[in-house]
């Protein structure tokens, strides 16, 4: 049997080798080395507290935050060390953007909520502006929906908006990898397969890393899906590979739902 | 606890199992029929297509509910798959079987004389080849698998074999033509019969193993 989590990935955009996570005293993840594709779609799959969620915020640091966290290992976004003390981690958030499982739109209109990053990086031209909130929103699927009230507030989208709002936020400076942690569990069917949608188009400009505890999901949206278990991965691979014939029988017995 | 994909694995490998059995039945009538020329065995062999026919039909209906309900994955997924195809090969032997005994209806018509080709050896192997691939699905056994494959070859050459002891007998008896014929026929559908047994054994190498050999082993 073929080895179930090295495989060569071409012209990878992120390469995580050797990591580990500790919260305080307690390892989250062990030893975890893997590329992540450039421009597809690779989902962590894993029950809860397998540390999917964890590494998902290692690549933006979202961790830092976290008292006493710790990592060890090295993340690479093309050749900046993530890890480095002298990390920009404002900059890393721009190139790598995030979609939590809650949308979580600002207080304000839905046009300031898209151009929220590009302002903070100092632009202010109205027309760079205008051009970005268009771009982002057609590029989130929303552009036709909230074209005609760009002013109002975005807390008056619906849950579905709200969250399509947060991706078109996140795409609008640009990044090159967007995170997205549970995006659609908050979400009805019907906004579940928008999102789902948009996650296919995205894919043609952006690497998405997914986190999702909807097996299906990971089938139907991914490329990739690296199984994680207990803080190890367990098998990384092409879904379609996966989720036929996985290599692993942890991997069958978690995608089959017999676990434990 | 047994989950749901589990029960339902379960119920449709007892259905699969009823019609194995039940083709496998149809198929050692059909060859009593011919070696013993038996017209009344023959019809009742010809008879039994609908219903053969009609349990292929509800397991197929049985498989898409399961798939379209339970959207298997990984080995739940090849399972179901298997069980598609090796349902429909069951049903293409039955009626393979039933084309024999439509054969002993023209040949009882006809002049008796000895079966032309090694029958019984060809029939013996065939059937051999149709329980060991349901053996092998049931026992999950590659290696059974694998030997149902390897015989296809042996039923291939005495096929073969057939033919030419019928092209010379036709040249002894011409007046014997028709009769020849269908023989010849028979022995191409324990031929046909085995290719489907090695199908059989094929998704049974699939199902565990989850890479595709046909047309490779």
């Amino acid at each position: 049997m073929s080895d179930p989590i090295r495989i060569s990935i071409d012209n990878p955009v992120v390469r995580v080798n050797n990591l580990n996570f500790y919260y305080g005293a307690s390892q989250a993840l062990f030893d975890i080395s893997l590329d992540f594709p450039r421009e597809k779609v690779t989902a962590l799959i894993g029950p809860s507290g397998c540390g999917k969620s964890t590494m998902l915020r290692c690549f933006n640091r979202m961790n830092d935050l976290v008292d006493g966290a710790r990592v060890e290992g090295s993340i690479m976004l093309d050749d900046t060390q993530v890890n480095d003390a002298s990390m920009d981690v404002i900059e890393l958030r721009r190139r790598v953007g995030m979609v939590f499982q809650k949308s979580n739109p600002f207080p304000k209109t839905i046009y300031e909520n898209v151009v929220y990053g590009l302002r903070i990086a100092g632009e202010n031209n109205k027309a760079v502006l205008d051009e970005a909130v268009e771009r982002s929103l057609q590029g989130a699927a929303l552009w036709d929906e909230v074209k005609d009230r760009l002013n109002q507030s975005a807390l008056g989208l619906s849950g579905g908006q709200m969250q399509r709002l947060c991706i078109a936020r996140a795409i609008a400076v640009n990044p090159e990898v967007v995170l997205m942690d549970e995006p659609c569990s908050a979400l009805d069917p019907k906004s579940t397969i928008r999102v789902e949608e948009l996650i296919g188009e995205l894919r043609s400009k952006y690497t998405i890393i997914i986190v999702t505890h909807n097996m299906q999901q990971a089938a139907r949206v991914s490329d990739y899906t690296a199984f994680l278990y207990e803080g190890a991965l367990v098998e990384y691979g092409l879904t379609r590979e996966l989720f036929v014939k996985p290599k692993s029988k942890q991997t069958e017995d978690y995608i089959t739902g017999r676990f434990g | 606890m047994t989950s749901h994909i589990a029960r339902e694995k379960e119920k449709l490998k007892r259905r699969l199992l009823t019609l194995s059995a039940d083709v496998e039945e149809t198929y050692l009538l059909a060859v009593r029929s011919l070696e013993q020329m038996d017209e009344a065995l023959a019809k009742k062999v010809a008879g039994s297509d609908d219903r053969i026919d009609r349990q292929e039909v509800d397991l197929e209906e049985e498989c898409l509910k399961v798939l379209a309900l339970h959207q298997p994955v990984a080995n739940d997924l090849r399972f179901i798959v298997s069980v598609l195809k090796i349902n429909n090969d069951l049903e293409r032997i039955a009626d393979m079987a039933v084309n024999i005994s439509e054969r002993v209806l023209d040949l009882v018509k006809t002049k008796p004389m000895d079966i032309p080709f090694e029958f019984s050896t060809m029939s013996q192997k065939v059937y051999s080849m149709v329980k060991k691939s349901l053996d092998s699905l049931v026992n999950l056994d590659l290696h059974e698998a694998h030997e149902v494959i390897a015989l296809d070859d042996e039923v291939d050459a005495l096929h073969h074999k057939s033919y030419g002891l019928v092209i010379e007998k036709i040249r002894q008896q011409p007046d014997n033509i028709e009769a020849l014929i269908s023989y010849l026929v028979v022995s191409r559908y324990l031929e046909r019969i085995a290719d489907l047994a090695t199908n059989i054994a094929e998704d049974v190498h699939y199902l565990i193993e989850g890479d595709i050999v046909r047309h490779i082993m």
